[in-house]
């Protein structure tokens, strides 16, 4: 026991300088994240402004309110259709993309191109919606466009059954320029000496797509679609709440911008934390899954 | 041998390159946008080329001020806001590199949890204005202190570093500090670079904390006030009844100014880009352990 005592002793005399520096950052994310963690509680309530985090106990009530709203309903399968497809198609795009591009002759191109299609990846939704807008409006540029070749406006913005597939298509466009980058940055790793013996044993530019650069992309591309599996609630806040409009409530209303209504605008703070609440647990579960799903299938660990 | 171009090659070219441009020309339209006249750009003869060129939007953004003032608090807290998340991830990810670290279970789990559940929009709301921080800049900054996942790349590219460089500082008696400070941090570079690029890039282009946080408009970061524009930037043209801005007004309408504002906005991030290409593409790999 004493000899124990003595041992924690010395590991604590020398590296008592590594607690030290362990202590800000836990402070700040006590601060910040345990206790509104702790404040999920507000779910069980009815919050209260002065009470704070210690209002009226009041048990699931507010979770009996939500499940029978039918807005509720509609954001979850809203929610879960678009971050679907933008899943399925952010992976399809920025994959077919990187193989084209890897097949480009011209190294000088293929960098530009690459510079080309990263840009859009790194500007905010803000400026990204305000472009959108303006280009998508009825009278916008993209709708001039398509009248001049012989097309009908599309209302982009303000038809529910094309909005969704506004928001799907133009988060793809966003941000496939990054998945690119990635499944590029594996095909460089390819040996290039299975092309070399695959030419010598006669096989086609085709063959040795199909039978070489897919077969060795795989497990990258498992590796990114099991990681964006834990963001399956998150279809794009930032993008839909500045893109919607009232008019297009009943397909492009999604989880969070539902909260925000609630939270922000009607100021029902206990409802809307509990469908954050319901969202964080799902969430954890997915991101959780997704770890161990990634570890297995592609030998990926962040810890 | 040179490899001859069939018409597949001539094909990929053309198509990749039709689809790539596409991801600039919306911002090629939005720059003849803002510099056009309103009454060409409400006829709808802009496309990629100023028509009646003009300068009256950007005279409208440097005479009105409002987005100059949200520029420079969007520079505060990129400045403050990188600084202290780079300070919090150096100081977290160092200690936790070392496998032989007292309690580093309980130190990894505290993070893990944290990274995979969240108190969500409302409640870290509530906490923010309890604490009196709404409308101060802290309100943006403290919040995201300490960034998990990126204080995580950090620790894995520590655990990477050759352990006998740290052994020598040792043995010479240096202490954890010491260490940390002379002998890691200057290795430390191309990982902070990126990590830092990230938390930049996230604060820059942050508009929603600021949306909640702050109830004065005039406290609001350029995103922020941004996403204004978005939605009434036609009310507050109309009743901005200044004599400058109505002599302006003949050349302007909320399209191109909207347009030159957002120009603006994207600009810094332009400026940056050579960078974010080429430390977020090393970022990708430096942080992941490949088991």
């Amino acid at each position: 026991m004493a000899k124990q005592k003595s041992a924690f002793r010395k590991k604590f005399g020398l590296q008592w300088q590594y607690l030290l520096m362990l202590l800000p950052g836990m402070i700040f994310v006590f601060i910040f994240s345990y206790i509104p963690l702790y404040g999920l509680v507000i779910a069980f309530q009815d919050y209260n402004v002065g009470l704070g985090f210690h209002s009226e106990w009041v048990g699931m009530k507010n979770f009996i309110f939500l499940f029978n709203q039918p807005t509720f309903a509609r954001t979850i399968r809203n929610t879960l259709f678009i971050a679907i497809w933008k899943l399925v198609l952010g992976i399809i795009v920025p994959v077919t993309f990187a193989l084209l591009l890897n097949e480009m002759r011209s190294n000088k191109l293929k960098r530009f191109y690459q510079t080309l299609i990263y840009i859009p990846n790194f500007l905010s939704w803000v400026i990204m919606a305000g472009v959108l807008l303006d280009i998508l409006s009825t009278n916008g540029a993209v709708n001039r466009f398509l009248n001049l070749i012989g097309v009908d406006s599309v209302n982009f913005l303000g038809d529910p059954d094309v909005f969704p597939w506004t928001v799907i298509i133009s988060d793809v466009w966003k941000t496939f320029g990054y998945g690119t980058v990635i499944y590029l940055a594996a095909l460089t790793s390819i040996d290039p000496g299975l092309y070399e013996s695959a030419v010598l044993d006669g096989a086609s530019r085709a063959q040795q797509v199909f039978y070489i650069t897919i077969p060795l992309l795989l497990p990258t591309i498992i590796l990114m679609t099991v990681l964006s599996l834990g963001s399956i609630l998150n279809a794009g806040f930032d993008q839909i709440y500045n893109m919607y409009s009232p008019v297009v409530w009943e397909t492009g209303d999604i989880i969070d911008t539902y909260v925000f209504r609630l939270g922000f605008q009607q100021a029902q703070y206990s409802v809307g934390t509990a469908v954050g609440l319901f969202k964080s647990f799902v969430s954890a579960f997915l991101v959780l899954l997704s770890y161990v799903l990634a570890d297995k299938l592609a030998g990926y660990r962040i810890l | 041998m040179k490899p001859k171009h069939s018409a597949f090659d001539v094909f990929l070219t053309i198509f990749l390159g039709i689809v790539s441009i596409t991801c600039v020309l919306p911002f090629v339209h939005l720059l003849a946008v803002s510099f056009s006249s309103s009454a060409a750009v409400s006829a709808g003869k802009v496309t990629f080329l100023p028509i009646d060129f003009t300068t009256a939007s950007y005279e409208y953004v440097v005479s009105g001020g409002r987005f100059f003032r949200a520029m420079a608090i969007s520079v505060e807290r990129v400045i403050l806001g990188t600084l202290l998340n780079l300070v919090l991830m150096i100081l977290t990810a160092y200690p936790l590199s070392k496998d032989n670290l007292m309690g580093r279970p309980f130190f990894t789990t505290y993070y893990v949890i944290i990274m995979l559940v969240s108190g969500g929009m409302i409640p870290t709301y509530l906490l923010v204005s309890g604490l009196g921080l709404k409308d101060t800049i802290w309100a943006l900054i403290l919040p995201g202190a300490l960034p998990v996942f990126n204080m995580i790349i950090l620790m894995n590219f520590i655990r990477g570093l050759p352990y006998e460089i740290e052994e020598a500082a040792w043995i010479d008696g240096a202490s954890p500090f010491q260490t940390l400070v002379r002998v890691i941090f200057p290795l430390l570079k191309p990982a902070l670079a990126t990590v830092g690029l990230f938390s930049m890039v996230g604060h820059w282009n942050d508009w929603f904390s600021g949306s909640i946080y702050m109830s004065n408009p005039l406290n609001y970061p350029l995103q922020t006030y941004l996403q204004t524009l978005l939605v009434d930037f036609e009310h507050l043209l109309q009743s901005d009844k200044s004599g400058d801005i109505q002599a302006i007004l003949s050349k302007m309408n909320a399209r191109t100014g909207r347009a030159a504002q957002l120009f603006l906005g994207a600009l810094p991030i332009m400026l940056v880009y050579p960078f974010l290409q080429k430390y977020f593409t090393t970022g990708l790999t430096i942080g992941s352990v490949k088991g």
